[in-house]
């Protein structure tokens, strides 16, 4: 993807659309005033303008946005596979999706917050599961949100644990539905998805996803 | 309870903040008996690392008596008195599973900010800044011990506090920048910085068969304690010049190993110093590398130059032709602590080594702010500074 350094009008539309954000939030938190969030969501749209080069495409374009990541865990594939097939733990390695439940033995139901805590769903079915190895799902025919995803396990020689891959593409209509899923995903959603394998990965290894939360600090 | 809290540049102070308390099922809560100032503790009250925040609690040097354990910890029970080394570390990733423990993968949950940095983060370390974990130090009366039963090791009881406290940090750091020398019969090192772990570091040479330890600093009160080691030779640069002093020494080769425990805030009474001084202040480059010139410059042809001082961002003006010229070995990192606990405890126990020959202030923690800046500007013969926080 192209850097939003390399272009001055997209730098302004990144500032501009940070300080509509933290003016809106600062107004929604200090004033309670609803205008605040008005100016908060503009703001984010915006800064995720910004790093796009053509909104319209990025939105509604054919093929929209696909994050590909990956990450070596010290663990055998069958457990990571063991893991990913039920999909029903995914909401604790991306904490931007409330609940992945199986309502079927392909089937499954998704659902994510959106700006303000507005819930998104959608259904999605797996394509294809070769145990171990990989798994792919889809959103189900007629839904309002076209995404798709894949994982797949690769054993490494000599110790070195398991190469897992993530692929994600997501195909936002445009519209309301569209926008909230690019906001939940944030304006890079391959950092998302880095930080969602890499909790992931914490917990494969270690059991437990590393936190500070809730620790005591002193006066600021 | 009381804990010693960072609030900006030159300014920590003691207060009251709330206990700490298991989050993860690994954890432990220990209850702190003993707690030192580290070196690399000054480079945060000096304000040169970066992501901190004020409220941050410090101290990574701590042991203690265990309060609490969570659920999924079979290692620790309530009431085992242990050493806590200040690099976090899951075990089971895997640099782990190779001993590379300041390297592990998973206990820094800021990993992302070092990758911006330096493509790859390495492990939590206690109170040393948002960028290395966020983690609450140990410079306070209890703190939260994550993957506690991967990183503390219990000490028997005949040995005191101050006799096991520095495994913590400074005798593995010091003893690993020796180790990384690979001292061999007849070798003489020399050592810039005669803090506390540059102290650790020529007693462990000496532990590794050197056969003279030069010792290099500008604080009278350090080179003496340095020479009370053994077979070791001291060097004011204030007084001297370094590289003919070396020289002089070793016959006109130039020692075999030069460990450099100064780091990126080292003084220097030489013209590259006041200049980095000056790029330093106009944030230009933001480490100071003198003591590190100098030991590339004076190392000998195919010797090992051995960094256990704390780097953090960009260095300027390295003398990298001198360093490929002379065909130098480098060796640095943050300490893999737990790898050295059980062999250092040993050499302990067996009368080889007491590193408390380090201390000279034993301090209530409501004096811990104080304290900070004695050590700092070198006041009082300060070298090493132990808090009890009970």
């Amino acid at each position: 993807m192209e850097s939003v350094t390399d272009h001055p009008e997209r730098w302004a539309t990144a500032i501009g659309g940070a300080a509509l954000v933290v003016w809106g939030a600062r107004k929604l938190s200090q004033e309670q005033n609803p205008v605040g969030a008005l100016l908060a969501t503009t703001g984010a749209g915006l800064i995720w303008r910004s790093g796009r080069t053509d909104t319209r495409t990025r939105l509604a374009g054919p093929r929209g946005t696909i994050v590909e990541e990956s990450v070596a865990i010290n663990r055998a594939p069958e457990e990571l596979y063991e893991f990913w097939r039920s999909l029903e733990m995914l909401p604790i390695v991306m904490p931007q999706l409330t609940s992945v439940e199986l309502v079927g033995h392909r089937r499954s139901h998704w659902t994510a917050k959106g700006p303000a805590r507005w819930p998104l769903e959608w259904y999605a079915d797996v394509i294809n599961d070769i145990p171990n190895e990989l798994i792919a799902w889809r959103s189900v025919e007629g839904s309002d949100l076209v995404s798709a995803g894949s994982v797949h396990f690769e054993s490494r020689s000599a110790g070195r644990g398991t190469a897992v891959r993530i692929k994600l593409q997501y195909d936002p209509p445009g519209g309301k539905l569209g926008a909230a899923f690019a906001w939940a995903f944030g304006d890079e959603p391959s950092q998302v998805i880095r930080e969602g394998l890499r909790r992931f990965k914490a917990l494969m290894e270690t059991g437990e996803i590393p936190t500070t939360e809730g620790q005591p600090r002193g006066s600021r | 309870m009381k804990a010693l809290v960072w609030h900006g540049k030159n300014d920590v102070r003691v207060e009251q903040v709330p206990d700490p308390q298991i989050l993860n099922p690994r954890d432990a809560i220990v209850k702190v008996t003993s707690t030192a100032i580290c070196g690399s503790d000054l480079h945060l009250l000096d304000g040169f690392i970066p992501t901190m925040q004020a409220g941050d609690i410090l101290g990574h040097e701590f042991m203690g008596e265990v309060m609490e354990v969570g659920t999924r910890n079979h290692k620790l029970k309530v009431g085992d008195r242990v050493v806590v080394p200040f690099t976090i570390a899951c075990g089971s990733c895997f640099f782990c599973d190779r001993q590379l423990w300041s390297a592990c993968d998973n206990s820094n949950p800021n990993a992302r900010m070092v990758e911006e940095l330096y493509g790859y983060a390495g492990s939590g370390l206690f109170g040393y800044s948002h960028m290395m974990g966020g983690y609450a130090g140990g410079q306070a009366q209890y703190v939260r011990v994550p993957y506690a039963d991967v990183g503390p090791m219990k000490v028997p009881d005949h040995l005191a506090d101050e006799q096991v406290l520095f495994l913590t940090d400074i005798f593995p750091t010091g003893y690993m920048a020796a180790e990384n020398c690979n001292i061999q019969p007849g070798d003489i090192v020399a050592v810039w910085g005669c803090g506390p772990v540059g102290q650790m570091a020529i007693a462990s040479a000496l532990m590794l068969g050197a056969e003279k330890v030069v010792a290099i600093d500008r604080v009278p009160a350090r080179l003496r304690m340095a020479s009370r080691l053994g077979h070791v030779e001291t060097i004011n640069f204030e007084e001297d010049d370094v590289f003919d002093r070396l020289k002089q020494l070793t016959a006109g080769r130039g020692p075999d190993s030069c460990i450099e425990a100064v780091g990126l805030e080292a003084h220097g009474a030489t013209l590259d110093a006041y200049y980095d001084r000056v790029k330093a202040a106009a944030f230009l480059a933001t480490d100071r590398p003198t003591a590190l010139r100098q030991a590339i410059h004076a190392c000998r042809k195919g010797g090992t130059v051995s960094i256990p001082g704390v780097y953090g961002g960009f260095l300027d003006k390295m003398p990298f032709g001198a360093a490929f010229g002379k065909g130098l070995t480098f060796k640095m990192g943050q300490t893999h602590v737990m790898k050295y606990l059980k062999p250092l405890l040993d050499r302990i126990d067996a009368g080889e080594i007491d590193p408390s020959f380090v201390i000279t202030h034993r301090l209530p923690i409501d004096q811990a702010a104080e304290a900070y800046k004695t050590f700092r500007d070198n006041k009082d013969e300060c070298i090493k500074v132990v808090l009890k926080p009970h």
